[in-house]
């Protein structure tokens, strides 16, 4: 399941994920972060859900400190979903599997 | 994260306690937290529970805790941050520490939170309710945690030794354990202000620049405890089975709503404890 999820190695490979792909949802997250480990079975779903539909990727915020400033990540988890290169909507902390499915739902065509 | 337990018991009142002896007693595995003293503990006089007449608050409460240690159920110090609905199980956060159990029952006891202006609005965007959890994110900049449990000062200490610049604000004198390094500050808070990120706070008779708030209650209100709990007011809406509109969550005592009274608060652990346990055998049996 977690080969779903891409993860980000550097601001070029993000910006390159969101330019060319419709959909993506990007988790913001840390190691060092308990409640990102409790999401992240979360997102695993969702991923796997909507495979066909959208791309998964994880941001690492220690090490790509230059997408976190850019998106303003003052608290993680913090799940952004882009829609053709922009933002889109986002949900922060600990949230359920609907709060994922209704942001996506309601941004998809 | 450990082996599954099969109830997570927020609260070790006379409803958390109630709950985890019938839980034990139905030979179910449970964990239970608490991290403030009982309100129980500190009646005078407890007149209406029947058998005990003329007892203290604080004898039924020895009573209480006997009871449950003599059944080797340990009452372990801890806060719940957040609670995550997994459909059969549930992600609990205990201080930092992820836990899994297959039910969780939340006997809190009353939520005197109160929210203040900017509180809700800025959560996630500099308001925090949890040092170990965000506070890498304030590394080289400024924070204010308010003072309003009894550990308060270990999570601002935990913040300044991670390199955040950190004030401590309180309306007791400074506790001898808070850092020589954080600034101490008599008083409170009475609003969070910042447009889409805090940029301040209001003590009534001062504005303090910051990064960021910890507000560092001995309880998280559980609306924000757990994502989409249903409330009427300040008190949690349960079944007759004390459980609440997210399947196999369960509420007992004094937060289900009134009468705030101990025989309820031990009636409902019960039922929350038997209807979760008969739930947990429906299911693997």
């Amino acid at each position: 399941m977690a080969e779903k999820i891409i993860t980000i190695n550097s601001t070029e490979e993000f910006d390159s994920t969101i330019m060319k792909t419709r959909y993506v949802l990007a988790e913001f997250y840390a190691d060092w972060c308990a409640p990102c480990r409790m999401v992240a079975p979360v997102i695993e779903r969702i991923a796997e859900q909507y495979s066909s539909r959208i791309t998964t990727v994880k941001v690492n915020i220690d090490e790509q400190q230059e997408l976190a400033i850019r998106y303003g990540i003052q608290t993680i988890p913090t799940i952004i979903f882009f829609k053709e290169g922009r933002f889109a909507s986002k949900e922060i902390g600990v949230k359920p599997l609907s709060s994922f499915v209704r942001m996506i739902d309601s941004n998809i065509a | 994260m450990g082996e599954i337990v099969d109830i997570i018991i927020i609260g070790a009142g006379p409803a958390g306690l109630s709950a985890a002896v019938n839980a034990v007693t139905r030979g179910k595995s449970v964990r239970i937290f608490s991290n403030r003293e009982n309100y129980l503990s500190k009646a005078e006089r407890v007149d209406n529970h029947l058998g005990f007449y003329h007892a203290s608050g604080k004898e039924l409460m020895d009573k209480f805790k006997e009871h449950a240690e003599a059944m080797d159920i340990k009452i372990e110090e801890g806060k719940a941050v957040n609670i995550l609905p997994l459909g059969e199980s549930f992600m609990v956060n205990i201080n930092g520490e992820i836990l899994e159990s297959k039910k969780v029952i939340l006997a809190m006891g009353i939520s005197k939170i109160k929210e203040l202006p900017g509180e809700g609005r800025l959560l996630g965007s500099g308001v925090s309710y949890c040092a170990t959890c965000d506070g890498m994110l304030y590394r080289g900049k400024n924070a204010l945690v308010w003072d309003q449990s009894n550990d308060a000062w270990e999570e601002a200490n935990f913040l300044q030794s991670i390199g955040v610049n950190v004030s401590f604000i309180s309306q007791k004198p400074k506790n001898e354990n808070l850092s020589n390094d954080i600034r101490f500050i008599k008083g409170t808070i009475t609003e969070i202000i910042g447009e889409n990120t805090v940029e301040a706070v209001n003590t009534g008779s001062e504005t303090i620049k910051t990064d960021a708030v910890f507000m560092l209650r001995d309880a998280v209100a559980p609306a924000a405890l757990i994502d989409g709990l249903e409330l009427e007011g300040s008190f949690i809406n349960t079944s007759k089975y004390m459980e609440t509109n997210i399947p196999g969550l369960y509420a007992a005592g004094d937060i289900t709503g009134k009468p705030l009274q101990l025989s309820k608060a031990i009636s409902e652990g019960l039922i929350a404890a038997q209807h979760a346990a008969m739930q947990i055998d429906k299911k693997e049996n």
